[in-house]
Protein backbone atom coordinates (compact mmCIF):
# COMPACT_ATOMS: atom_id res chain seq x y z
CA UNK A 1 0.00 0.00 0.00
CA UNK A 2 2.74 2.42 1.00
CA UNK A 3 4.58 1.72 -2.24
CA UNK A 4 1.49 2.50 -4.29
CA UNK A 5 1.00 5.83 -2.60
CA UNK A 6 4.61 6.67 -3.31
CA UNK A 7 4.11 5.66 -6.95
CA UNK A 8 1.18 8.03 -7.16
CA UNK A 9 3.32 10.87 -5.96
CA UNK A 10 1.71 11.21 -2.58
CA UNK A 11 5.02 11.09 -0.75
CA UNK A 12 6.88 14.18 -1.75
CA UNK A 13 7.84 15.27 1.73
CA UNK A 14 7.47 14.28 5.36
CA UNK A 15 4.28 15.57 6.85
CA UNK A 16 3.12 15.86 10.41
CA UNK A 17 -0.35 15.97 11.85
CA UNK A 18 -3.12 13.50 12.30
CA UNK A 19 -5.02 14.05 9.09
CA UNK A 20 -2.11 13.95 6.73
CA UNK A 21 -0.54 11.00 8.48
CA UNK A 22 -3.77 9.09 8.05
CA UNK A 23 -3.96 10.03 4.41
CA UNK A 24 -0.44 8.93 3.71
CA UNK A 25 -0.32 6.02 6.09
CA UNK A 26 -3.36 3.73 5.79
CA UNK A 27 -2.28 1.76 8.82
CA UNK A 28 -2.81 4.61 11.25
CA UNK A 29 -5.25 3.83 14.00
CA UNK A 30 -8.69 5.30 13.42
CA UNK A 31 -11.11 6.81 15.92
CA UNK A 32 -8.72 9.48 17.06
CA UNK A 33 -10.39 11.79 19.58
CA UNK A 34 -9.58 15.40 20.23
CA UNK A 35 -9.22 16.13 23.95
CA UNK A 36 -12.65 17.76 24.11
CA UNK A 37 -14.33 15.32 21.70
CA UNK A 38 -17.37 13.23 22.60
CA UNK A 39 -17.51 9.47 22.52
CA UNK A 40 -20.53 8.83 20.32
CA UNK A 41 -22.40 5.71 19.24
CA UNK A 42 -23.42 5.53 15.57
CA UNK A 43 -26.38 3.36 16.51
CA UNK A 44 -27.76 6.09 18.76
CA UNK A 45 -29.87 8.33 16.51
CA UNK A 46 -31.48 11.73 17.05
CA UNK A 47 -33.45 14.09 14.80
CA UNK A 48 -34.18 17.78 15.19
CA UNK A 49 -35.81 20.64 13.29
CA UNK A 50 -33.40 23.49 12.56
CA UNK A 51 -36.08 25.82 11.21
CA UNK A 52 -36.64 27.84 14.40
CA UNK A 53 -32.95 27.88 15.37
CA UNK A 54 -30.24 30.39 14.54
CA UNK A 55 -26.95 29.06 13.11
CA UNK A 56 -25.31 29.36 16.53
CA UNK A 57 -28.16 27.48 18.17
CA UNK A 58 -27.98 24.74 15.52
CA UNK A 59 -24.28 24.21 16.19
CA UNK A 60 -24.87 24.16 19.94
CA UNK A 61 -27.67 21.64 19.40
CA UNK A 62 -25.27 19.35 17.54
CA UNK A 63 -22.79 19.54 20.39
CA UNK A 64 -25.49 18.92 22.95
CA UNK A 65 -26.60 15.78 21.10
CA UNK A 66 -23.02 14.56 20.70
CA UNK A 67 -22.41 15.09 24.40
CA UNK A 68 -25.34 12.74 24.99
CA UNK A 69 -23.64 10.10 22.85
CA UNK A 70 -25.69 10.45 19.67
CA UNK A 71 -23.54 9.37 16.75
CA UNK A 72 -26.19 9.64 14.04
CA UNK A 73 -27.97 12.98 13.86
CA UNK A 74 -30.58 14.00 11.28
CA UNK A 75 -31.09 17.73 10.83
CA UNK A 76 -34.25 18.94 9.09
CA UNK A 77 -34.98 22.33 7.51
CA UNK A 78 -31.61 24.08 7.75
CA UNK A 79 -33.09 26.75 5.47
CA UNK A 80 -29.83 27.73 3.72
CA UNK A 81 -28.52 29.28 6.92
CA UNK A 82 -24.85 30.18 7.09
CA UNK A 83 -22.09 28.64 9.18
CA UNK A 84 -23.96 25.45 10.03
CA UNK A 85 -22.20 22.21 11.08
CA UNK A 86 -18.83 23.87 11.52
CA UNK A 87 -15.90 22.85 13.71
CA UNK A 88 -17.00 19.22 14.12
CA UNK A 89 -13.74 17.58 15.19
CA UNK A 90 -14.76 13.97 15.58
CA UNK A 91 -16.59 10.98 14.19
CA UNK A 92 -20.23 11.71 13.56
CA UNK A 93 -22.81 10.63 11.03
CA UNK A 94 -24.69 13.83 10.25
CA UNK A 95 -27.52 13.80 7.73
CA UNK A 96 -28.73 17.23 6.68
CA UNK A 97 -32.13 17.25 4.99
CA UNK A 98 -32.11 20.50 3.07
CA UNK A 99 -29.65 23.17 1.93
CA UNK A 100 -26.92 25.13 3.66
CA UNK A 101 -25.87 28.72 3.12
CA UNK A 102 -22.30 29.99 3.21
CA UNK A 103 -19.40 28.43 5.14
CA UNK A 104 -21.22 25.20 5.96
CA UNK A 105 -19.20 22.24 7.29
CA UNK A 106 -16.06 24.37 7.64
CA UNK A 107 -13.08 23.36 9.79
CA UNK A 108 -14.28 19.80 10.29
CA UNK A 109 -12.08 16.83 11.13
CA UNK A 110 -13.65 13.42 10.98
CA UNK A 111 -17.43 13.48 10.50
CA UNK A 112 -19.38 12.01 7.64
CA UNK A 113 -21.94 14.56 6.47
CA UNK A 114 -24.57 14.09 3.77
CA UNK A 115 -26.57 17.05 2.50
CA UNK A 116 -29.70 16.40 0.46
CA UNK A 117 -29.86 19.95 -0.95
CA UNK A 118 -27.40 22.58 -2.06
CA UNK A 119 -24.57 24.43 -0.33
CA UNK A 120 -23.54 28.07 -0.69
CA UNK A 121 -20.05 29.56 -0.93
CA UNK A 122 -17.06 28.12 0.90
CA UNK A 123 -18.48 24.77 1.91
CA UNK A 124 -16.05 22.61 3.90
CA UNK A 125 -13.37 25.26 3.93
CA UNK A 126 -10.27 23.96 5.73
CA UNK A 127 -11.78 20.50 6.11
CA UNK A 128 -9.16 18.23 7.64
CA UNK A 129 -10.69 14.76 7.32
CA UNK A 130 -14.02 13.00 7.00
CA UNK A 131 -16.53 12.89 4.17
CA UNK A 132 -19.01 15.51 2.96
CA UNK A 133 -21.45 14.54 0.19
CA UNK A 134 -23.78 17.12 -1.38
CA UNK A 135 -26.55 15.79 -3.58
CA UNK A 136 -27.26 19.03 -5.50
CA UNK A 137 -25.18 22.09 -6.46
CA UNK A 138 -22.53 24.05 -4.60
CA UNK A 139 -21.41 27.67 -4.67
CA UNK A 140 -17.95 29.09 -5.26
CA UNK A 141 -14.77 28.43 -3.24
CA UNK A 142 -15.99 24.92 -2.60
CA UNK A 143 -13.41 23.09 -0.50
CA UNK A 144 -11.04 26.01 -0.23
CA UNK A 145 -7.81 25.01 1.52
CA UNK A 146 -9.00 21.53 2.45
CA UNK A 147 -6.28 19.37 3.91
CA UNK A 148 -7.86 15.94 3.80
CA UNK A 149 -10.98 13.80 3.47
CA UNK A 150 -13.41 13.46 0.60
CA UNK A 151 -15.58 16.38 -0.45
CA UNK A 152 -18.19 15.42 -3.02
CA UNK A 153 -20.73 17.55 -4.90
CA UNK A 154 -22.93 15.57 -7.26
CA UNK A 155 -24.17 18.67 -9.10
CA UNK A 156 -22.51 21.79 -10.52
CA UNK A 157 -20.22 24.08 -8.57
CA UNK A 158 -19.18 27.73 -8.91
CA UNK A 159 -15.71 29.22 -9.30
CA UNK A 160 -12.47 28.63 -7.41
CA UNK A 161 -13.09 25.07 -6.28
CA UNK A 162 -10.21 23.80 -4.15
CA UNK A 163 -8.37 27.07 -4.16
CA UNK A 164 -5.23 26.50 -2.10
CA UNK A 165 -6.12 22.81 -1.69
CA UNK A 166 -3.57 21.14 0.57
CA UNK A 167 -4.77 17.55 0.51
CA UNK A 168 -7.79 15.29 0.31
CA UNK A 169 -10.03 14.70 -2.67
CA UNK A 170 -12.68 16.95 -4.17
CA UNK A 171 -15.15 15.35 -6.56
CA UNK A 172 -17.53 17.35 -8.74
CA UNK A 173 -20.28 15.49 -10.58
CA UNK A 174 -21.09 18.30 -12.99
CA UNK A 175 -19.54 21.50 -14.23
CA UNK A 176 -17.08 23.70 -12.35
CA UNK A 177 -16.37 27.43 -12.78
CA UNK A 178 -13.17 29.41 -13.31
CA UNK A 179 -9.94 29.24 -11.32
CA UNK A 180 -10.48 25.77 -9.90
CA UNK A 181 -7.35 24.48 -8.22
CA UNK A 182 -5.81 27.94 -8.05
CA UNK A 183 -2.56 27.65 -6.07
CA UNK A 184 -3.32 24.02 -5.31
CA UNK A 185 -0.59 22.46 -3.23
CA UNK A 186 -1.53 18.84 -2.81
CA UNK A 187 -4.40 16.39 -3.08
CA UNK A 188 -6.71 15.47 -5.95
CA UNK A 189 -9.61 17.09 -7.68
CA UNK A 190 -11.99 15.26 -10.00
CA UNK A 191 -14.32 17.27 -12.24
CA UNK A 192 -16.58 14.99 -14.25
CA UNK A 193 -18.10 17.80 -16.33
CA UNK A 194 -16.56 20.85 -17.95
CA UNK A 195 -14.03 23.07 -16.18
CA UNK A 196 -13.93 26.87 -16.50
CA UNK A 197 -11.05 29.17 -17.38
CA UNK A 198 -7.69 29.26 -15.62
CA UNK A 199 -7.89 25.71 -14.38
CA UNK A 200 -5.04 24.93 -11.99
CA UNK A 201 -3.58 28.39 -12.24
CA UNK A 202 -0.28 28.62 -10.33
CA UNK A 203 -0.71 25.17 -8.84
CA UNK A 204 2.32 23.93 -6.94
CA UNK A 205 1.45 20.27 -6.87
CA UNK A 206 -1.51 17.92 -6.75
CA UNK A 207 -3.58 16.51 -9.61
CA UNK A 208 -6.78 17.57 -11.34
CA UNK A 209 -8.77 15.13 -13.47
CA UNK A 210 -11.37 16.54 -15.86
CA UNK A 211 -14.02 14.50 -17.66
CA UNK A 212 -15.41 17.26 -19.88
CA UNK A 213 -13.98 20.22 -21.74
CA UNK A 214 -11.44 22.58 -20.21
CA UNK A 215 -12.12 26.20 -21.14
CA UNK A 216 -8.50 27.20 -20.56
CA UNK A 217 -5.56 26.05 -18.46
CA UNK A 218 -4.10 28.47 -15.96
CA UNK A 219 -0.52 29.60 -15.72
CA UNK A 220 1.86 26.67 -15.22
CA UNK A 221 -0.87 24.01 -15.37
CA UNK A 222 -0.02 21.32 -17.91
CA UNK A 223 -1.49 18.09 -19.13
CA UNK A 224 -0.01 15.00 -17.52
CA UNK A 225 0.05 11.39 -18.61
CA UNK A 226 -2.91 9.27 -17.53
CA UNK A 227 -1.51 6.05 -16.10
CA UNK A 228 -3.17 2.76 -15.23
CA UNK A 229 -2.73 3.70 -11.61
CA UNK A 230 -4.64 6.94 -12.15
CA UNK A 231 -7.47 5.13 -13.90
CA UNK A 232 -7.70 2.46 -11.25
CA UNK A 233 -7.76 5.00 -8.46
CA UNK A 234 -10.41 7.09 -10.22
CA UNK A 235 -12.66 4.07 -10.80
CA UNK A 236 -12.48 3.07 -7.17
CA UNK A 237 -12.89 6.55 -5.80
CA UNK A 238 -15.92 7.37 -7.94
CA UNK A 239 -17.52 4.02 -7.18
CA UNK A 240 -17.47 4.89 -3.49
CA UNK A 241 -20.01 7.64 -4.20
CA UNK A 242 -22.00 5.95 -6.94
CA UNK A 243 -20.52 8.21 -9.61
CA UNK A 244 -18.89 7.55 -12.94
CA UNK A 245 -17.07 9.51 -15.62
CA UNK A 246 -19.39 10.18 -18.57
CA UNK A 247 -16.79 9.06 -21.13
CA UNK A 248 -14.92 6.65 -18.90
CA UNK A 249 -12.02 7.44 -16.60
CA UNK A 250 -9.41 6.63 -19.26
CA UNK A 251 -10.74 9.47 -21.39
CA UNK A 252 -10.36 12.00 -18.62
CA UNK A 253 -7.68 14.67 -18.84
CA UNK A 254 -5.04 14.81 -16.13
CA UNK A 255 -3.69 18.21 -15.17
CA UNK A 256 -0.58 18.71 -13.06
CA UNK A 257 1.81 21.53 -12.19
CA UNK A 258 4.37 22.38 -14.84
CA UNK A 259 6.63 23.68 -12.08
CA UNK A 260 8.08 26.35 -14.29
CA UNK A 261 7.02 29.29 -12.14
CA UNK A 262 9.67 31.53 -10.64
CA UNK A 263 9.44 29.81 -7.26
CA UNK A 264 10.69 26.58 -8.84
CA UNK A 265 13.51 28.37 -10.54
CA UNK A 266 16.68 28.17 -8.46
CA UNK A 267 18.83 30.03 -10.93
CA UNK A 268 20.36 33.24 -9.76
CA UNK A 269 19.60 36.31 -11.89
CA UNK A 270 23.15 36.30 -13.22
CA UNK A 271 22.82 32.63 -14.18
CA UNK A 272 19.54 33.32 -15.96
CA UNK A 273 21.34 35.75 -18.22
CA UNK A 274 23.66 32.97 -19.29
CA UNK A 275 20.88 30.47 -19.88
CA UNK A 276 18.19 32.64 -21.44
CA UNK B 1 -19.86 43.86 0.86
CA UNK B 2 -23.43 44.84 -0.19
CA UNK B 3 -26.36 42.58 -0.89
CA UNK B 4 -28.37 42.61 -4.10
CA UNK B 5 -31.62 40.92 -5.01
CA UNK B 6 -34.06 40.70 -7.87
CA UNK B 7 -37.33 38.97 -8.64
CA UNK B 8 -39.74 38.73 -11.50
CA UNK B 9 -43.22 37.24 -11.74
CA UNK B 10 -43.30 36.03 -15.30
CA UNK B 11 -46.98 35.31 -15.68
CA UNK B 12 -48.75 37.48 -13.16
CA UNK B 13 -48.27 40.23 -10.63
CA UNK B 14 -47.44 39.93 -6.96
CA UNK B 15 -46.82 41.97 -3.84
CA UNK B 16 -43.31 42.81 -4.98
CA UNK B 17 -43.01 45.47 -2.27
CA UNK B 18 -43.34 42.93 0.53
CA UNK B 19 -41.33 40.29 -1.30
CA UNK B 20 -38.39 42.58 -1.92
CA UNK B 21 -38.59 43.91 1.64
CA UNK B 22 -38.29 40.36 2.98
CA UNK B 23 -35.41 39.56 0.64
CA UNK B 24 -33.50 42.63 1.72
CA UNK B 25 -34.22 41.98 5.40
CA UNK B 26 -32.52 38.62 4.95
CA UNK B 27 -29.49 40.38 3.45
CA UNK B 28 -29.21 43.05 6.13
CA UNK B 29 -25.93 41.63 7.44
CA UNK B 30 -24.34 42.40 4.05
CA UNK B 31 -24.83 46.11 4.51
CA UNK B 32 -26.91 48.16 6.91
CA UNK B 33 -25.96 51.66 5.68
CA UNK B 34 -28.76 52.21 3.21
CA UNK B 35 -31.46 50.24 1.45
CA UNK B 36 -32.98 50.76 -1.96
CA UNK B 37 -35.82 49.38 -4.01
CA UNK B 38 -36.74 49.62 -7.67
CA UNK B 39 -40.31 48.36 -7.94
CA UNK B 40 -42.15 47.93 -11.22
CA UNK B 41 -45.89 48.47 -11.03
CA UNK B 42 -48.55 48.50 -13.66
CA UNK B 43 -48.21 51.49 -16.00
CA UNK B 44 -51.17 53.87 -16.35
CA UNK B 45 -51.15 54.82 -20.00
CA UNK B 46 -48.48 57.39 -20.70
CA UNK B 47 -48.44 58.79 -17.18
CA UNK B 48 -44.95 59.12 -15.74
CA UNK B 49 -44.10 58.38 -12.13
CA UNK B 50 -41.49 60.82 -10.90
CA UNK B 51 -39.61 59.98 -7.68
CA UNK B 52 -37.31 62.72 -6.47
CA UNK B 53 -35.71 64.16 -3.38
CA UNK B 54 -34.71 67.72 -2.56
CA UNK B 55 -32.37 67.05 0.37
CA UNK B 56 -30.33 64.36 2.04
CA UNK B 57 -31.74 62.76 5.18
CA UNK B 58 -28.94 64.02 7.42
CA UNK B 59 -29.36 67.56 6.10
CA UNK B 60 -32.80 67.76 7.72
CA UNK B 61 -31.32 67.86 11.20
CA UNK B 62 -28.30 69.82 10.13
CA UNK B 63 -29.53 73.37 9.85
CA UNK B 64 -32.18 75.61 11.38
CA UNK B 65 -33.81 76.72 8.13
CA UNK B 66 -33.63 73.38 6.27
CA UNK B 67 -37.36 72.71 6.54
CA UNK B 68 -38.16 75.97 4.81
CA UNK B 69 -35.43 75.31 2.24
CA UNK B 70 -37.02 71.95 1.42
CA UNK B 71 -40.40 73.63 0.92
CA UNK B 72 -38.82 76.23 -1.31
CA UNK B 73 -37.00 73.60 -3.37
CA UNK B 74 -40.16 71.60 -3.85
CA UNK B 75 -42.01 74.72 -4.88
CA UNK B 76 -39.27 75.36 -7.42
CA UNK B 77 -39.64 71.83 -8.78
CA UNK B 78 -43.39 72.39 -9.22
CA UNK B 79 -42.69 75.67 -10.96
CA UNK B 80 -40.16 74.16 -13.37
CA UNK B 81 -42.40 71.22 -14.19
CA UNK B 82 -45.13 73.66 -15.11
CA UNK B 83 -42.69 75.74 -17.12
CA UNK B 84 -41.80 72.70 -19.24
CA UNK B 85 -45.42 71.85 -19.82
CA UNK B 86 -45.61 68.88 -17.45
CA UNK B 87 -49.00 68.41 -15.82
CA UNK B 88 -48.92 67.20 -12.23
CA UNK B 89 -51.74 64.69 -11.74
CA UNK B 90 -51.02 63.71 -8.17
CA UNK B 91 -48.47 64.64 -5.51
CA UNK B 92 -47.46 62.43 -2.60
CA UNK B 93 -45.02 63.20 0.18
CA UNK B 94 -43.09 60.01 0.91
CA UNK B 95 -40.94 61.82 3.49
CA UNK B 96 -40.36 65.48 4.22
CA UNK B 97 -37.62 65.51 1.58
CA UNK B 98 -38.69 62.81 -0.89
CA UNK B 99 -41.70 62.92 -3.18
CA UNK B 100 -43.72 60.88 -5.65
CA UNK B 101 -45.45 62.70 -8.48
CA UNK B 102 -47.68 61.31 -11.20
CA UNK B 103 -47.23 63.57 -14.19
CA UNK B 104 -48.27 63.88 -17.80
CA UNK B 105 -45.34 64.95 -19.92
CA UNK B 106 -44.69 64.41 -23.61
CA UNK B 107 -41.47 66.41 -23.92
CA UNK B 108 -37.77 65.61 -23.74
CA UNK B 109 -37.16 63.64 -20.54
CA UNK B 110 -33.46 64.43 -20.41
CA UNK B 111 -34.29 68.14 -20.54
CA UNK B 112 -36.83 67.72 -17.76
CA UNK B 113 -34.39 65.79 -15.59
CA UNK B 114 -31.59 68.31 -16.13
CA UNK B 115 -33.89 71.25 -15.42
CA UNK B 116 -35.14 69.75 -12.15
CA UNK B 117 -31.70 68.63 -10.99
CA UNK B 118 -30.39 72.13 -11.56
CA UNK B 119 -32.24 73.03 -8.36
CA UNK B 120 -29.98 72.83 -5.32
CA UNK B 121 -30.39 69.49 -3.52
CA UNK B 122 -32.78 68.10 -6.10
CA UNK B 123 -32.17 64.65 -7.55
CA UNK B 124 -34.52 62.60 -9.66
CA UNK B 125 -34.40 59.09 -8.28
CA UNK B 126 -36.45 57.67 -11.11
CA UNK B 127 -38.73 58.55 -13.93
CA UNK B 128 -40.77 55.89 -15.66
CA UNK B 129 -44.07 54.42 -16.64
CA UNK B 130 -43.87 51.59 -14.13
CA UNK B 131 -40.63 52.12 -12.22
CA UNK B 132 -40.66 53.54 -8.70
CA UNK B 133 -37.23 53.90 -7.17
CA UNK B 134 -37.01 54.37 -3.42
CA UNK B 135 -33.79 54.58 -1.43
CA UNK B 136 -32.86 55.96 1.93
CA UNK B 137 -30.63 55.43 4.93
CA UNK B 138 -31.44 52.52 7.21
CA UNK B 139 -32.24 48.85 6.82
CA UNK B 140 -35.01 47.30 4.74
CA UNK B 141 -37.57 47.40 7.52
CA UNK B 142 -37.00 51.09 8.18
CA UNK B 143 -37.07 52.16 4.54
CA UNK B 144 -39.98 49.91 3.59
CA UNK B 145 -42.08 51.17 6.50
CA UNK B 146 -41.09 54.77 5.90
CA UNK B 147 -42.14 54.64 2.24
CA UNK B 148 -45.05 52.21 2.79
CA UNK B 149 -43.82 49.63 0.29
CA UNK B 150 -45.65 46.61 1.64
CA UNK B 151 -48.57 45.91 -0.64
CA UNK B 152 -46.93 47.39 -3.74
CA UNK B 153 -48.25 45.19 -6.54
CA UNK B 154 -46.12 44.74 -9.61
CA UNK B 155 -44.33 42.34 -11.93
CA UNK B 156 -40.72 42.68 -10.86
CA UNK B 157 -38.29 44.42 -8.55
CA UNK B 158 -34.64 44.79 -7.65
CA UNK B 159 -33.12 45.85 -4.36
CA UNK B 160 -29.91 46.60 -2.54
CA UNK B 161 -28.51 46.72 0.99
CA UNK B 162 -25.39 48.82 1.09
CA UNK B 163 -22.10 48.49 2.92
CA UNK B 164 -20.53 51.81 2.00
CA UNK B 165 -16.91 51.45 0.95
CA UNK B 166 -15.54 54.04 -1.44
CA UNK B 167 -18.28 56.69 -1.26
CA UNK B 168 -20.42 58.35 1.39
CA UNK B 169 -23.32 57.06 3.44
CA UNK B 170 -26.05 59.16 1.87
CA UNK B 171 -29.05 58.72 -0.40
CA UNK B 172 -27.09 59.93 -3.40
CA UNK B 173 -24.65 57.01 -3.04
CA UNK B 174 -27.35 54.45 -2.29
CA UNK B 175 -28.55 51.96 -4.90
CA UNK B 176 -30.47 51.34 -7.11
CA UNK B 177 -29.39 53.81 -9.74
CA UNK B 178 -31.77 55.01 -12.36
CA UNK B 179 -30.21 54.85 -15.85
CA UNK B 180 -30.82 58.52 -16.62
CA UNK B 181 -32.48 59.57 -18.87
CA UNK B 182 -34.03 56.21 -19.79
CA UNK B 183 -37.44 55.66 -18.32
CA UNK B 184 -37.81 52.48 -16.29
CA UNK B 185 -34.16 51.33 -16.24
CA UNK B 186 -32.48 50.70 -12.88
CA UNK B 187 -29.36 48.92 -11.61
CA UNK B 188 -28.03 47.44 -8.37
CA UNK B 189 -24.44 46.29 -7.98
CA UNK B 190 -22.20 44.35 -5.64
CA UNK B 191 -18.47 44.83 -6.19
CA UNK B 192 -15.86 47.39 -7.13
CA UNK B 193 -15.16 48.89 -10.53
CA UNK B 194 -11.51 49.74 -11.00
CA UNK B 195 -11.91 51.75 -14.20
CA UNK B 196 -14.66 53.93 -12.74
CA UNK B 197 -12.99 57.31 -13.28
CA UNK B 198 -11.85 56.49 -16.78
CA UNK B 199 -15.30 55.23 -17.69
CA UNK B 200 -16.99 58.18 -16.05
CA UNK B 201 -14.86 60.74 -17.86
CA UNK B 202 -15.63 59.10 -21.19
CA UNK B 203 -19.36 59.09 -20.56
CA UNK B 204 -19.36 62.65 -19.24
CA UNK B 205 -17.70 63.76 -22.45
CA UNK B 206 -20.65 62.23 -24.27
CA UNK B 207 -23.03 64.34 -22.23
CA UNK B 208 -24.13 61.93 -19.51
CA UNK B 209 -24.55 63.13 -15.96
CA UNK B 210 -23.39 61.51 -12.71
CA UNK B 211 -24.97 62.46 -9.41
CA UNK B 212 -22.63 60.59 -7.06
CA UNK B 213 -19.06 59.36 -6.72
CA UNK B 214 -20.25 55.80 -6.32
CA UNK B 215 -18.67 53.43 -8.85
CA UNK B 216 -21.94 51.54 -9.26
CA UNK B 217 -23.54 54.52 -10.98
CA UNK B 218 -21.17 53.88 -13.88
CA UNK B 219 -23.03 50.67 -14.73
CA UNK B 220 -26.37 52.43 -14.99
CA UNK B 221 -24.97 55.22 -17.12
CA UNK B 222 -22.95 52.78 -19.24
CA UNK B 223 -26.06 50.71 -20.01
CA UNK B 224 -28.08 53.84 -20.72
CA UNK B 225 -25.44 55.02 -23.16
CA UNK B 226 -25.23 51.64 -24.91
CA UNK B 227 -29.00 51.49 -25.28
CA UNK B 228 -29.04 55.05 -26.53
CA UNK B 229 -26.66 53.85 -29.27
CA UNK B 230 -29.22 51.21 -30.23
CA UNK B 231 -28.07 48.12 -28.34
CA UNK B 232 -30.72 46.00 -26.67
CA UNK B 233 -30.42 45.27 -22.97
CA UNK B 234 -28.76 41.87 -23.31
CA UNK B 235 -26.18 43.07 -25.84
CA UNK B 236 -25.38 46.07 -23.67
CA UNK B 237 -24.89 43.81 -20.67
CA UNK B 238 -22.66 41.41 -22.60
CA UNK B 239 -20.50 44.30 -23.77
CA UNK B 240 -20.26 45.54 -20.18
CA UNK B 241 -18.48 42.34 -19.14
CA UNK B 242 -15.49 43.40 -21.25
CA UNK B 243 -15.79 47.14 -20.77
CA UNK B 244 -16.18 47.29 -17.01
CA UNK B 245 -13.05 46.40 -15.10
CA UNK B 246 -13.06 45.01 -11.58
CA UNK B 247 -15.14 42.53 -9.66
CA UNK B 248 -18.87 42.84 -9.99
CA UNK B 249 -22.22 41.16 -10.06
CA UNK B 250 -25.07 43.43 -11.02
CA UNK B 251 -28.80 43.21 -11.61
CA UNK B 252 -30.63 45.47 -14.03
CA UNK B 253 -34.34 45.92 -14.59
CA UNK B 254 -36.30 47.57 -17.37
CA UNK B 255 -40.04 48.04 -17.84
CA UNK B 256 -40.49 44.41 -18.84
CA UNK B 257 -37.19 42.62 -18.10
CA UNK B 258 -34.85 41.54 -15.38
CA UNK B 259 -31.20 40.79 -16.07
CA UNK B 260 -28.01 39.81 -14.27
CA UNK B 261 -24.34 39.91 -15.19
CA UNK B 262 -21.27 38.55 -13.49
CA UNK B 263 -17.64 39.50 -14.13
CA UNK B 264 -15.12 37.08 -15.62
CA UNK B 265 -13.63 36.30 -12.22
CA UNK B 266 -17.02 35.43 -10.69
CA UNK B 267 -15.70 37.09 -7.58
CA UNK B 268 -19.03 38.31 -6.24
CA UNK B 269 -21.80 35.95 -5.26
CA UNK B 270 -25.17 35.36 -6.85
CA UNK B 271 -27.63 32.57 -6.25
CA UNK B 272 -30.36 31.92 -8.77
CA UNK B 273 -33.75 30.24 -8.56
CA UNK B 274 -35.70 29.79 -11.75
CA UNK B 275 -39.15 28.37 -12.40
CA UNK B 276 -41.74 28.88 -15.11
CA UNK B 277 -43.57 31.48 -13.02
CA UNK B 278 -40.90 33.14 -10.94
CA UNK B 279 -37.24 34.09 -11.03
CA UNK B 280 -35.45 35.00 -7.83
CA UNK B 281 -31.81 35.99 -7.54
CA UNK B 282 -29.81 37.29 -4.64
CA UNK B 283 -26.37 37.48 -3.10
CA UNK B 284 -27.40 34.71 -0.72
CA UNK B 285 -29.96 31.93 -0.86
CA UNK B 286 -31.49 33.01 2.46
CA UNK B 287 -33.00 35.97 0.62
CA UNK B 288 -34.81 33.73 -1.85
CA UNK B 289 -35.88 31.49 1.03
CA UNK B 290 -37.68 34.45 2.55
CA UNK B 291 -40.18 33.96 -0.30
CA UNK B 292 -39.92 30.18 -0.62
CA UNK B 293 -39.35 28.67 2.81
CA UNK B 294 -39.44 25.13 1.42
CA UNK B 295 -36.57 23.38 -0.36
CA UNK B 296 -35.83 24.78 -3.80
CA UNK B 297 -33.18 24.07 -6.42
CA UNK B 298 -30.73 26.93 -6.78
CA UNK B 299 -27.34 27.44 -8.40
CA UNK B 300 -24.60 29.98 -8.98
CA UNK B 301 -24.42 31.66 -12.38
CA UNK B 302 -20.93 31.31 -13.88
CA UNK B 303 -18.16 33.77 -14.65
CA UNK B 304 -18.97 36.18 -17.45
CA UNK B 305 -22.58 35.01 -17.51
CA UNK B 306 -25.39 37.31 -18.62
CA UNK B 307 -29.03 36.35 -18.25
CA UNK B 308 -32.20 38.27 -19.10
CA UNK B 309 -35.76 37.26 -18.27
CA UNK B 310 -38.89 38.95 -19.55
CA UNK B 311 -42.42 39.24 -18.26
CA UNK B 312 -45.09 37.32 -20.11
CA UNK B 313 -46.42 40.52 -21.64
CA UNK B 314 -43.00 41.28 -23.10
CA UNK B 315 -42.58 37.75 -24.42
CA UNK B 316 -45.99 37.93 -26.06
Amino acid sequence: MALRTIQMGMHTEKLAGKTQQRFFSPSEEENFLYPDGYDVDFNKRAEFDAEPLSPGEINLKLRELMSQGYGTIVMHNPGAKHGVAVGLLQRLNLQIKGSLGYFGCGLIDGPRITISGRVGWSCAENMMSGVVVIEKNAGSTFGAAIRGGDLVCKGDVGARVGIDQKGGTIIIGGRAGAFCGFMMQRGRMIILGDAGKNLGDSMYDGTIYVGGKIAELGVDAVEGEMTDLDAEWLERKLKLYGMEAPRGVRNMTKIVAGKQLWNYDNLEPSEKKIVL
Amino acid sequence: MCGIAGLIHRRATGDVGSEMTNMLKALKHRGPDSTGFALYGKPHGEELILRFKVAEQDEMAGSFDMHQAVKDRRHEVDKRLKELGAKILKEEEATEYAFRYRIKYDGDRRKLADFIEDIKGAEILSMGLGLELIKDLGDATVVSDQYKLNGFVGTHAIGHTRMATESDVDIRSAHPYWAYPFADVSVVHNGQLTNYWKGRRGLEHKGHRFVSNCDSELIAVYLADAMEQGADLEDAMKASIDQLDGVFTYIVATADSLGMAKDVMAAKPMVLYESDDFIGLASEEVAIRSIFPHEIDTWDPYEGEVRVWKTEAARA
